[in-house]
């Protein structure tokens, strides 16, 4: 029996050795299945490509997977020290690829003013397209969008949320955390502060207004469990921040599905012309 | 006597009949070279299980010849195995087919058609109507495929029927996955497989498949329970594996001798009841 009681975290607790037995076979299927044997990472020097990278190594094999560090001129020394401790530790080739020189001179040649997120969107969009390149012709790009992530729709659409497979997407924050430690991740990379580095002193805690660990929680209940954003309130959950992460959750729903089609014809894509994308793979 | 069995805990492919048939024939020889009567294929062996539109494209009528092989191969061991079965007026079913001897010798077409969750079965297929048992050198059986099993009514429906053995071919995905405990899926499925054997004094034969559709994993850990509630083998979680275990029918015997729970059940009571919640008819036959 499951208390809903925002005190109460252990609800988010889980199996490691079986989560990361399950995701292990995951991507080693599921890559196969692509007819590919490589895997292509965005190493950002953060918890959650850590996890991914691990995985794919122990997937793949480290000679089969390549991990892209794509520093923006803001990004920290911190980041790329990590993102090379990562490499040293599980054993795959790190590659260094500057995005900056592309990315100002796109917006140099902008007439109008810039909001920070655009150029945010873009730096994710950019990281994106070279894992992309790098992955052809037998590579895969792993996604590292966790399920907090996801739900909130805190990413950029076809940016840090593209993807061939996502082997960490089914696990929020603070689970991803626990994974990260319990497959031998640096205390110094699981520990510390999120962060996209899209603008200089921009955490995720920070953008967002709220904690992963109250966040997690609420959409545990939420989500896995079913409960209605009323009951949560009842069981002593911050009403304004069940309702907004409950808006958040409904008004990125976009982001997590596939483009809408427009039905005309007697059978169309996406709508009922369904067929699994494991189609005859091996 | 015993008579020794063997389950296929296999990984077939999404749509490629072709290739699960010849998949199949390398597991019937080993089942065979194993001393197995029977081997034991999971839910939709032959296609793969999340079929989506390609359910119609993989259907075939139950003697058709692409299973050919498979009834061939028959001749020298029992096979039970899972394919998309279009019946004679066009309907999709899951069916779970027996070869004995050459011949199909029982097919059963799954009556719960979970429609929920990650299930979508009631969308492309057509439900069965029926649970029928029927005989082979093992003894009087009952197909439950998948969600059949969670009926509680179902396994109780063969064993009054006669059943001394209910197999239990499955495309169960593992899902749950928190601390403390085992896999959510496999936690259920083996108090389920514990709690009909013994209470119903029958040898559940837990077929379940492994690998991945489409991101989602199948988790294996097929297993005989005997009709004493102990696992008399079970297969490893998520890894392809031939399990040969034994069924024994003097095993039964004494567990019904020692229980007879079976043997005092008032069906009468049962059929009464029901019938009368549902205004039908009961002529109660003396």
């Amino acid at each position: 029996m499951i208390r809903p009681d925002p005190k109460d975290p252990s609800p988010l607790r889980i199996d490691e050795v079986l989560v990361r037995k399950m995701l292990v076979l995951f991507i080693r299927d599921e890559t196969t299945k692509a007819r590919l044997r490589r895997a292509v990472i965005g190493v950002s020097g953060g918890v959650d490509s850590a996890v991914t990278v691990a995985l794919a190594t122990e997937a793949l094999g480290p000679e089969n997977v390549l991990g892209l560090f794509t520093p923006y001129r803001i990004s920290s020394g911190e980041s790329r020290d990590h993102a090379q401790q990562l490499s040293k530790k599980f054993g795959f080739s790190l590659e260094e690829v500057p995005i900056t020189e592309q990315v100002d001179a796109y917006f140099r040649a902008r007439k109008e003013k810039v909001d920070r997120v655009r150029i945010g969107n873009k730096m994710a969009r950019e990281r994106k397209s070279i894992e992309y390149d790098r992955s052809w012709p037998d590579g895969i790009v792993l996604g590292t969008s966790n399920k907090t992530e996801l739900l909130l729709g805190y990413g950029t659409q076809f940016g840090d949320m593209a993807c061939g497979i996502n082997p960490v997407g089914d696990l929020y924050k603070t689970q991803l955390r626990e994974l990260a430690l319990s497959i031998g991740i640096p205390e110094a990379i699981v520990r510390k502060p999120p962060t996209a580095e899209l603008w200089e002193g921009q955490t995720d805690e920070g953008e967002l207004g709220f904690t992963y660990a109250d966040a997690d929680l609420i959409l545990y209940h939420m989500v896995d469990r079913r409960l209605r954003p009323a009951e949560l309130v009842e069981h002593g959950f911050d009403a304004q921040l069940v309702t907004r992460i409950r808006e958040l959750v409904r008004r990125n729903h976009y982001k997590r599905v596939m483009p809408l089609i427009a039905k005309l014809s007697l059978r169309t894509v996406g709508h009922d012309f369904l067929y699994p994308r494991d189609w005859e793979a091996d | 006597m015993s008579i020794r069995i063997a389950i296929a805990q296999c990984a077939p492919a999404l749509g490629a009949v072709k290739r699960n048939v010849d998949m199949h024939m390398s597991w019937i020889a080993r089942a065979k070279a194993a001393g197995a009567r029977l081997v034991i294929f999971p839910e939709l062996s032959l296609t793969g299980y999340y079929l989506k539109d390609l359910a119609a494209d993989v259907a075939c009528p139950a003697d058709d010849p692409q299973l050919a092989p498979i009834a061939k191969a028959s001749v020298d061991l029992d096979i039970s195995a899972g394919f998309v079965e279009r019946s004679a007026d066009a309907k999709l079913h899951i069916a779970q087919g027996h070869w004995s001897g050459g011949k199909l010798i029982h097919v059963h077409r799954k009556v719960y058609l979970p429609t929920y969750g990650i299930f979508d079965d009631g969308r492309y297929f057509g439900p069965g109507d029926r649970f029928d048992t029927y005989r082979w050198a093992g003894g009087t059986t009952g197909v439950a495929i998948c969600e059949d099993l969670w009926h509680v009514s179902t396994p109780y429906l063969y064993a009054a029927a006669g059943a001394t053995i209910v197999l239990a071919p499955s495309a169960s995905p593992g899902r749950g996955v928190a601390e403390g405990g085992d896999l959510g899926t496999a936690e259920s499925c083996r108090l389920m497989d514990r709690f009909y054997a013994s209470y119903l004094t029958v040898y559940v034969v837990y077929v379940n498949r492994v690998g991945h559709e489409d991101g989602i994993a199948f988790w294996g850990g097929s297993e005989i329970v005997a009709p004493d509630g102990t696992v008399a083998a079970r297969a490893p979680e998520f890894d392809e594996h031939l399990l040969v275990g034994e069924i024994d029918p003097d095993l039964v015997a004494r567990e019904r001798a020692r229980n007879p729970l079976l043997r005092d059940e008032r069906e009468d009571i049962v059929l009464r009841n029901i019938a009368g919640r549902l205004g039908l008819p009961f002529d109660r036959r003396d």
